[in-house]
């Protein structure tokens, strides 16, 4: 599904130079769920970001169902993110002056779906994450947790191929994150393939491999479906 | 590509009309203000300059020409078989009045009775113009222009009409190319001098006007003057011709060109006898108001790419996130243009509201008073509309910069705020 070749990521600042990516590769199969984690500059969100092509890494390939990314020019990225990719933020990104209907509705209505549809389709994700009650508020009426649920609904009313989601409970109270982490894990229930980055180990917990991030470098891999089996079995 | 064109402007339009939706009310009062401001700017201080020029060009036509002006040729002082002609003019069907004028070049003389030995004569040069008090009223409305005294009557005999130009209480600059009458008012006595014939005279009435050409002559009944200057042929200098509200004076010069009128006497139209400085004011008039409306145009353009720039400068994290999630970057700046649109629309409807609903009556009911003419406002429906488009056209470009310099921000540094 998703594969990067020594991905390398170099930042500027004048003549001074910073690799915060050192060749990273890295793969994941369809209806995966992945966790990154790593401490704070260890490159997480950066390979997040090259990843879901936000950004373009200074070197190396990244594979996306069959698509070589590296080849396309950027109208053909954001043509790619539209259909292929979905986007949940740490700090939620909805449009202040749309509805959590419009905001969810918005992406399915740039794939060119006719209105009705495309309004029923974002209604159906919102229904989802609980958000029924809520279609006609602007962003600044519903609650951090409400907000990033329907960020959640935005980025996965048009089914994407891959999920990607920035450390998406950082900024919620606790009931807040569990309640989105439910909706992450029910998602990967139904085959979406997921990759987040977190700072929390419980919800890291959730996915099936934890790829553990150091200094632009993958130092681990946790197969987390071989613990739980293992907990499991102690228990 | 011409349905990814339409979806991009209906997200654009989905976006846009949103974005204005939601806008501080203050803000976008403010900036719909300042549009407003810029179009009247646009219109109103060329519509100013072009009033005060057809003022003029107008009150030249009301007052001395009319429609139709019959003069005598450039090595004649008359027009041959005047009589004959002013039958062919009276004549057409077209024609609602004429009105024959004898000229002379004559010398006013005020004082001379109370003059010492010594003591220069006050004169003053001056066009004499024999009228038909009734026909030259009919046609040009002079005696409206009588602002002391009392018009002509066909019987007044030895009694004149002096345009204020010629007295020195309404021209109160010393100008030594100019000798105007002292101490004269209605009623006093002058005496005037054609070709060496002397008569005295007493001043009827003053002419005041911003038509040079009534307040520079002096009038007298058309029978003294054509005995004063021997033309008992009945041949006059000119002949001003009304026509009927209807009538075409190209039409009508046509028509009297192919009555072989032309063989004796000039024939113009109104504005083929506007006098040349007019027709240089015009022009020069023209290019600063168009001149003046470029540089409106330019200050509105401004205007309109700071608001813009500002307000997608300050949206650039949200343009990062439309662009993240997938939103053509084409739909994002349509958004930009469409707000840009309805700003310059909202602009013009206000600006036009204020324009024809209030400008151009109060102007017309109290033109802004200029020494050679009365100012009025000047705004065509087409012209102005004209204008608007332009604005409009000139708000895209601006409206549209400012949006691609945003919208071609790597999305990432757009959506982390980095520079």
């Amino acid at each position: 599904m998703i594969e990067t070749r020594n991905l390398i990521k170099t930042f500027k600042d004048g003549e001074r130079e910073t690799r915060v990516l050192k060749g990273i590769d890295f793969s994941a199969t369809d209806g995966e769920f992945i966790a990154i984690m790593g401490r704070s500059g260890a490159g997480k969100s950066t390979l997040l970001y090259q990843m879901s092509l936000l950004d373009d890494p200074t070197s190396g390939e990244i594979v996306i169902a069959g698509h070589d990314t590296h080849t396309m020019s950027p109208e053909e990225k954001i043509a790619f993110r539209l259909t292929q990719c979905g986007y949940v933020f740490q700090d939620y990104a909805l449009l202040p002056e749309l509805t959590a209907l419009e905001n969810a509705a918005l992406p399915l209505l740039m794939q060119g779906i006719a209105r009705e549809r495309a309004y029923a389709m974002a209604c159906s994700a919102l229904a989802r994450m609980r958000l029924s009650h809520r279609l006609a508020s602007r962003p600044s009426h519903l609650s951090g947790g409400e907000q990033q649920r329907a960020s959640i609904a935005r980025a996965v009313a048009h089914h994407p191929r891959i999920l990607f989601a920035d450390e998406p409970t950082a900024n919620l109270d606790n009931e807040s994150s569990d309640i989105v982490m439910a909706i992450f894990k029910d998602l990967h229930a139904e085959g979406q393939t997921i990759i987040m980055v977190t700072h929390e180990e419980q919800y890291a917990w959730l996915a099936q491999r934890t790829v553990i991030l150091d200094d632009g470098k993958i130092v681990a891999v946790k197969d987390n479906l071989h613990d739980q089996r293992i907990r499991s079995v102690e228990y | 590509m011409f349905a990814r064109l339409a979806l991009n402007a209906q997200i654009g339009w989905f976006l846009a009309l949103r974005a204005i939706r939601h806008a501080s009310r203050w803000t976008t009062g403010l900036i719909i203000f300042v549009m407003a401001l810029t179009f009247l700017n646009l219109v109103v201080v060329s519509g100013i300059l072009v009033g005060l020029i057809q003022e003029s060009v107008e009150a030249h036509r009301r007052q001395y020409t009319s429609d139709i002006i019959l003069s005598s040729h450039n090595d004649k002082t008359y027009i041959e078989n005047s009589p004959s002609v002013i039958a062919i003019v009276r004549g057409l069907p077209e024609t609602e009045s004429a009105t024959p004028r004898y000229r002379a070049g004559g010398m006013l003389e005020a004082n001379y009775k109370t003059r010492t030995q010594g003591e220069k004569a006050n004169t003053a040069q001056a066009q004499i113009i024999g009228i038909d008090p009734h026909a030259e009223d009919a046609v040009t409305e002079i005696s409206k222009s009588v602002v002391e005294g009392a018009y002509l009557l066909p019987g007044d005999y030895d009694q004149i009409l002096i345009g204020s130009f010629l007295l020195r209480q309404y021209v109160p600059v010393d100008n030594p190319g100019l000798a105007t009458l002292d101490n004269v008012e209605p009623g006093t006595r002058i005496r005037l001098d054609i070709q060496g014939v002397r008569r005295e005279v007493i001043v009827k009435g003053i002419l005041k006007s911003k038509v040079q050409d009534i307040s520079r002559n002096a009038y007298m009944v058309d029978g003294q003057l054509r005995t004063m200057i021997g033309r008992g042929d009945g041949n006059v200098a000119e002949i001003a011709v009304k026509l009927k509200s209807d009538a075409d004076p190209l039409a009508v010069r046509a028509a009297l060109v192919r009555l072989g009128v032309d063989h004796v006497a000039k024939v113009q139209t109104y504005a083929d006898a506007q006098p040349q400085f007019l027709k240089d004011i015009v022009s020069m008039f023209s290019t600063l108001g168009n001149v003046l409306g470029s540089i409106g145009l330019v200050v509105a353009s401004i205007t309109i790419f700071i608001v813009v720039f500002i307000n997608a400068i300050t949206r650039r994290k949200f343009i990062g996130i439309l662009k993240g999630i997938g939103i053509n970057g084409a739909a994002i700046e349509l958004s930009y243009i469409f707000q840009s649109i309805g700003y310059a629309l909202a602009g013009s409807a206000i600006g036009l509201a204020l324009l024809y609903g209030l400008l151009v009556p109060m102007l017309k009911a109290h033109p802004i008073d200029f020494p050679f003419s009365d100012g009025i406002l000047v705004a065509p429906v087409g012209e102005t509309l004209v204008r608007v488009i332009l604005l409009i056209a000139a708000t895209v470009l601006a409206g549209y910069a400012p949006a691609r310099m945003i919208v071609r921000k790597n999305t990432l540094d757009s959506i982390l705020g980095r520079n």
